[in-house]
């Protein structure tokens, strides 16, 4: 194919990387590190600045994604620091490059999406995007990211959302799994007009603004069980989009949920299709069956996929997923996520250029024009 | 089409003698327990009422779908609520269905969720003595959960030992939502205890620790509080799995009740997916978290999975392994399982021993 692979520390099927690299994926998660306050300085107004110095404001990188852990950071992709890419050329070397990637879309996490005092927590998300817009968007012309939020006001995330609407590299806006309120509450719902009126997806994020013990019962003792936990986590979420009518309300709001492990949605669809048959007089502008609401509106980050290594398996997963239709390619860059291939063992061949391609090109409407 | 084998189920269920682990006897009133308690719980109970980490004093959190939880038809005839009456018992639910053996599971009132520890103590004790009084020496066929206050470990333990030296006792109830993670350590007296008297941990969807439902604040309606039973037993799994209860207690069981098990596959591969990359946290959970629940996990089938494709049914039960999926009914509430109906797909003849009995006699030692 031509294609210069990049030195490989990975272990992987060089077919499957090769027909990878060939379709020109485009990659729906990719983080960059979280930029540190002082990074920030540059980007807040006089005050917000003032008050950062004067505090002594810093270490509000967010909880929930230690940057020490094995998962936040592959080994081989560690920088001098101990992070990820806290620069473009890193990024660009680590993931564009070795995938091939024609778009990436960055999804910055930041302490900004915890942050109670609501103002303050506007203040960090703006200067966060624009960061993400000087020092990354302008230097990199595959990239494009999602608008990070703080719910914590609704007023002040539409305001943030308005502020970029007319710039196409912003393709989604960003929200955490677990933050202040179930995510489909109506005092949310000025976000999703905004976000549907502006052709954005909300990207929903596995993570915890640790407001409240991140399982239903009770505060874990390992990070493990937290990570672990942002699978139900994103599971409730769902269902509160769909419970409260956010899909009836915004018929082309498009929900993605990244980094969600994926496999659970069978299952979470069988049950939620269920229950809803019985119970469906006490939401009744749900009108039709969850899943279908789903299918319709969500779509899904391919990793990680919490699957075995049995290919037969992942194979039924995918089919029971809709894999076709439902997944976007992703590969978590840097997250530890995959040991050989961002692709299972077990996926069809001809479902690659949908899963790679295709599908995410259908759910960013942002992302036609550039591609 | 599985029409067929939906007419053909309960001649099957006919000819097994089932096993039910999930059957809910009610107090005919808070009076009916008054008998089994001090007279200084009496008092407080009818000037202070129960204890509960919720909004209102007599309603659940989530308001819930019927008038006491229960289907409709089964209020019996002679008063009281569904649940009550033993004999309407028998003849609604425990004769017709064949029923060899019936798992009790008291979820009110809740000893376990009491704020006032004594209370819940003295709560669970009642509960206890009115299982056997009142169901499981008149009736061979049911067996009865320990009911005890989960944290105050010190009078659970007593409870335990209390009632193991009685025949009467098939498992030891508790619920995921108690106020820390089911694998903490506030909880090992119990879990060691159980494991001493040979009885395995009926772990019941429910529990009312004052946490949110979800990791992302509360939720509005009974919809998801019901869905989120599905949510909930995930992160309960996970806590018994990486804290390393299953090392530290290798002889003791659970059977995962009223929380589906659709969840399943899934949840234990993420697990071992994230222990293989972060097991230098949890160095004490030796193995991969499949292989313990592999070993030591049952779950029950109510509320059962109801996939698009019927058959993906088969493939769910094939993933977790049909030596671990019970049968519950979870008589008399509104979204029982008829074991005649339940399983929307064929179950092969073995399966359906494994499932509705087999598996349960294994579970309980019965």
């Amino acid at each position: 194919m031509g294609f210069n692979l990049p030195e490989v520390e990975i272990a992987a099927d060089a077919d499957q990387i090769e027909a990878l690299r060939s379709l020109r994926p485009i990659d729906c998660d990719l983080h960059p590190d979280a930029p540190s306050v002082e990074q920030l300085l540059p980007y807040l107004d006089a005050h917000w600045r003032e008050a950062m110095v004067a505090r002594g404001i810093d270490g509000i990188g967010l909880a929930t994604y230690p940057p020490r852990t094995p998962l936040a950071v592959r080994p081989e992709w560690r920088g001098d620091k101990g992070g990820g890419a806290d620069d473009v050329n890193t990024l660009r070397h680590q993931a564009l490059d070795r995938w091939n990637t024609s778009v990436g879309i960055l999804n910055c996490l930041h302490g900004a999406m915890a942050m109670f005092g609501e103002d303050m927590g506007a203040a960090l998300a703006r200067a966060v995007n624009d960061w993400l817009a000087r020092e990354w968007l302008d230097r990199e012309p595959r990239l494009r990211a999602s608008i990070t939020l703080c719910l914590r006001d609704p007023v002040q995330a539409v305001a943030e959302i308005e502020r970029w609407a007319a710039e196409p590299r912003f393709v989604q806006i960003l929200v955490l799994a677990s933050g202040d309120m179930p995510l489909g509450r109506r005092l949310l719902w000025p976000v999703y007009e905004a976000a549907q009126r502006h052709g954005l997806p909300v990207g929903i994020h596995a993570g915890s603004a640790n407001h409240y013990p991140t399982t239903s019962t009770g505060w874990p003792s390992y990070y493990v069980e937290d990570y672990v936990a942002q699978a139900p986590a994103l599971q409730n979420q769902l269902l509160s989009l769909i419970a409260e009518g956010v899909f009836a309300r915004f018929p082309k709001l498009r929900v993605v949920l990244l980094e969600s492990g994926v496999t659970w949605l069978p299952a979470f669809l069988w049950r939620a299709n269920k229950i809803w048959r019985a119970l469906r007089a006490e939401v009744p502008w749900v009108d039709r069956p969850p899943a279908d609401i789903v299918r319709d509106h969500v779509r899904l980050t391919l990793q990680p996929l919490d699957a075995p290594a049995d290919p037969v398996v992942v194979q039924r997963i995918l089919t029971q997923v809709g894999a076709e239709s439902m997944l976007l390619f992703s590969t978590d860059y840097p997250h530890w996520q995959f040991d050989a291939a961002p692709l299972p063992d077990g996926l069809r061949a001809d479902l690659l250029p949908a899963l790679a391609r295709d599908n995410a090109l259908q759910t960013y409407p942002r992302l036609k024009e550039a591609v | 089409m599985s029409d067929v084998l939906l007419d053909a189920a309960p001649e099957q269920s006919a000819r097994l003698g089932l096993i039910d682990c999930d059957i809910h006897p009610m107090l005919a009133s808070r009076q009916a327990l008054y008998p089994y308690l001090a007279q200084r719980w009496r008092d407080h109970l009818e000037s202070y009422g129960p204890s509960a980490r919720q909004p209102f004093v007599d309603s659940p959190t989530y308001p819930k779908w019927t008038p006491a939880l229960s289907r409709r038809d089964s209020w019996p005839p002679t008063g009281g609520p569904p649940g009550s009456d033993l004999a309407f018992m028998r003849a609604q639910h425990l004769d017709p269905l064949n029923i060899e053996t019936g798992i009790l599971q008291v979820l009110f009132p809740s000893a376990k969720d009491q704020r006032n520890l004594d209370l819940g103590a003295a709560m669970a004790s009642a509960l206890n003595d009115w299982q056997v009084a009142e169901w499981t020496e008149p009736e061979p066929r049911l067996r009865a959960s320990v009911a005890v206050a989960c944290d105050d470990a010190e009078s659970a333990v007593a409870e335990i030992r209390r009632c193991a030296r009685k025949q009467d006792f098939a498992s030891v109830f508790m619920t995921p939502r108690m106020i820390e993670p089911m694998g903490r350590k506030r909880y090992w007296p119990i879990y060691a205890a159980a494991q001493d008297a040979g009885l395995p941990i009926g772990l019941h969807t429910g529990g009312n620790n004052g946490h949110s439902i979800t990791a992302g604040g509360p939720a509005s309606f009974y919809l998801e509080d019901q869905h989120g039973n599905a949510m909930t037993m995930q992160s309960a799994l996970s806590s018994l799995v990486f804290e390393g209860v299953f090392d530290m207690f290798p002889t003791l069981h659970f059977i995962m009740i009223e929380g589906g098990f659709g969840w399943v596959p899934s949840c234990v591969w993420r697990m071992d997916k994230h222990w293989a990359r972060m097991r230098d946290e949890v160095p004490h959970v030796k193995r991969p978290p499949s292989e313990y629940v592999r070993e030591r996990v049952w779950f029950a089938t109510q509320p059962i999975e109801e996939p698009e494709r019927r058959t993906d049914l088969l493939e769910l039960c094939e993933w977790i392994g049909w030596d671990r999926i019970v049968f519950a009914s979870d008589y008399p509430h509104w979204d029982m399982d008829d074991p005649r109906h339940a399983f929307k797909a064929p179950l092969s003849k073995s399966q359906q021993r494994a499932v509705f009995a087999d598996n349960a006699r294994a579970a309980y030692g019965l």
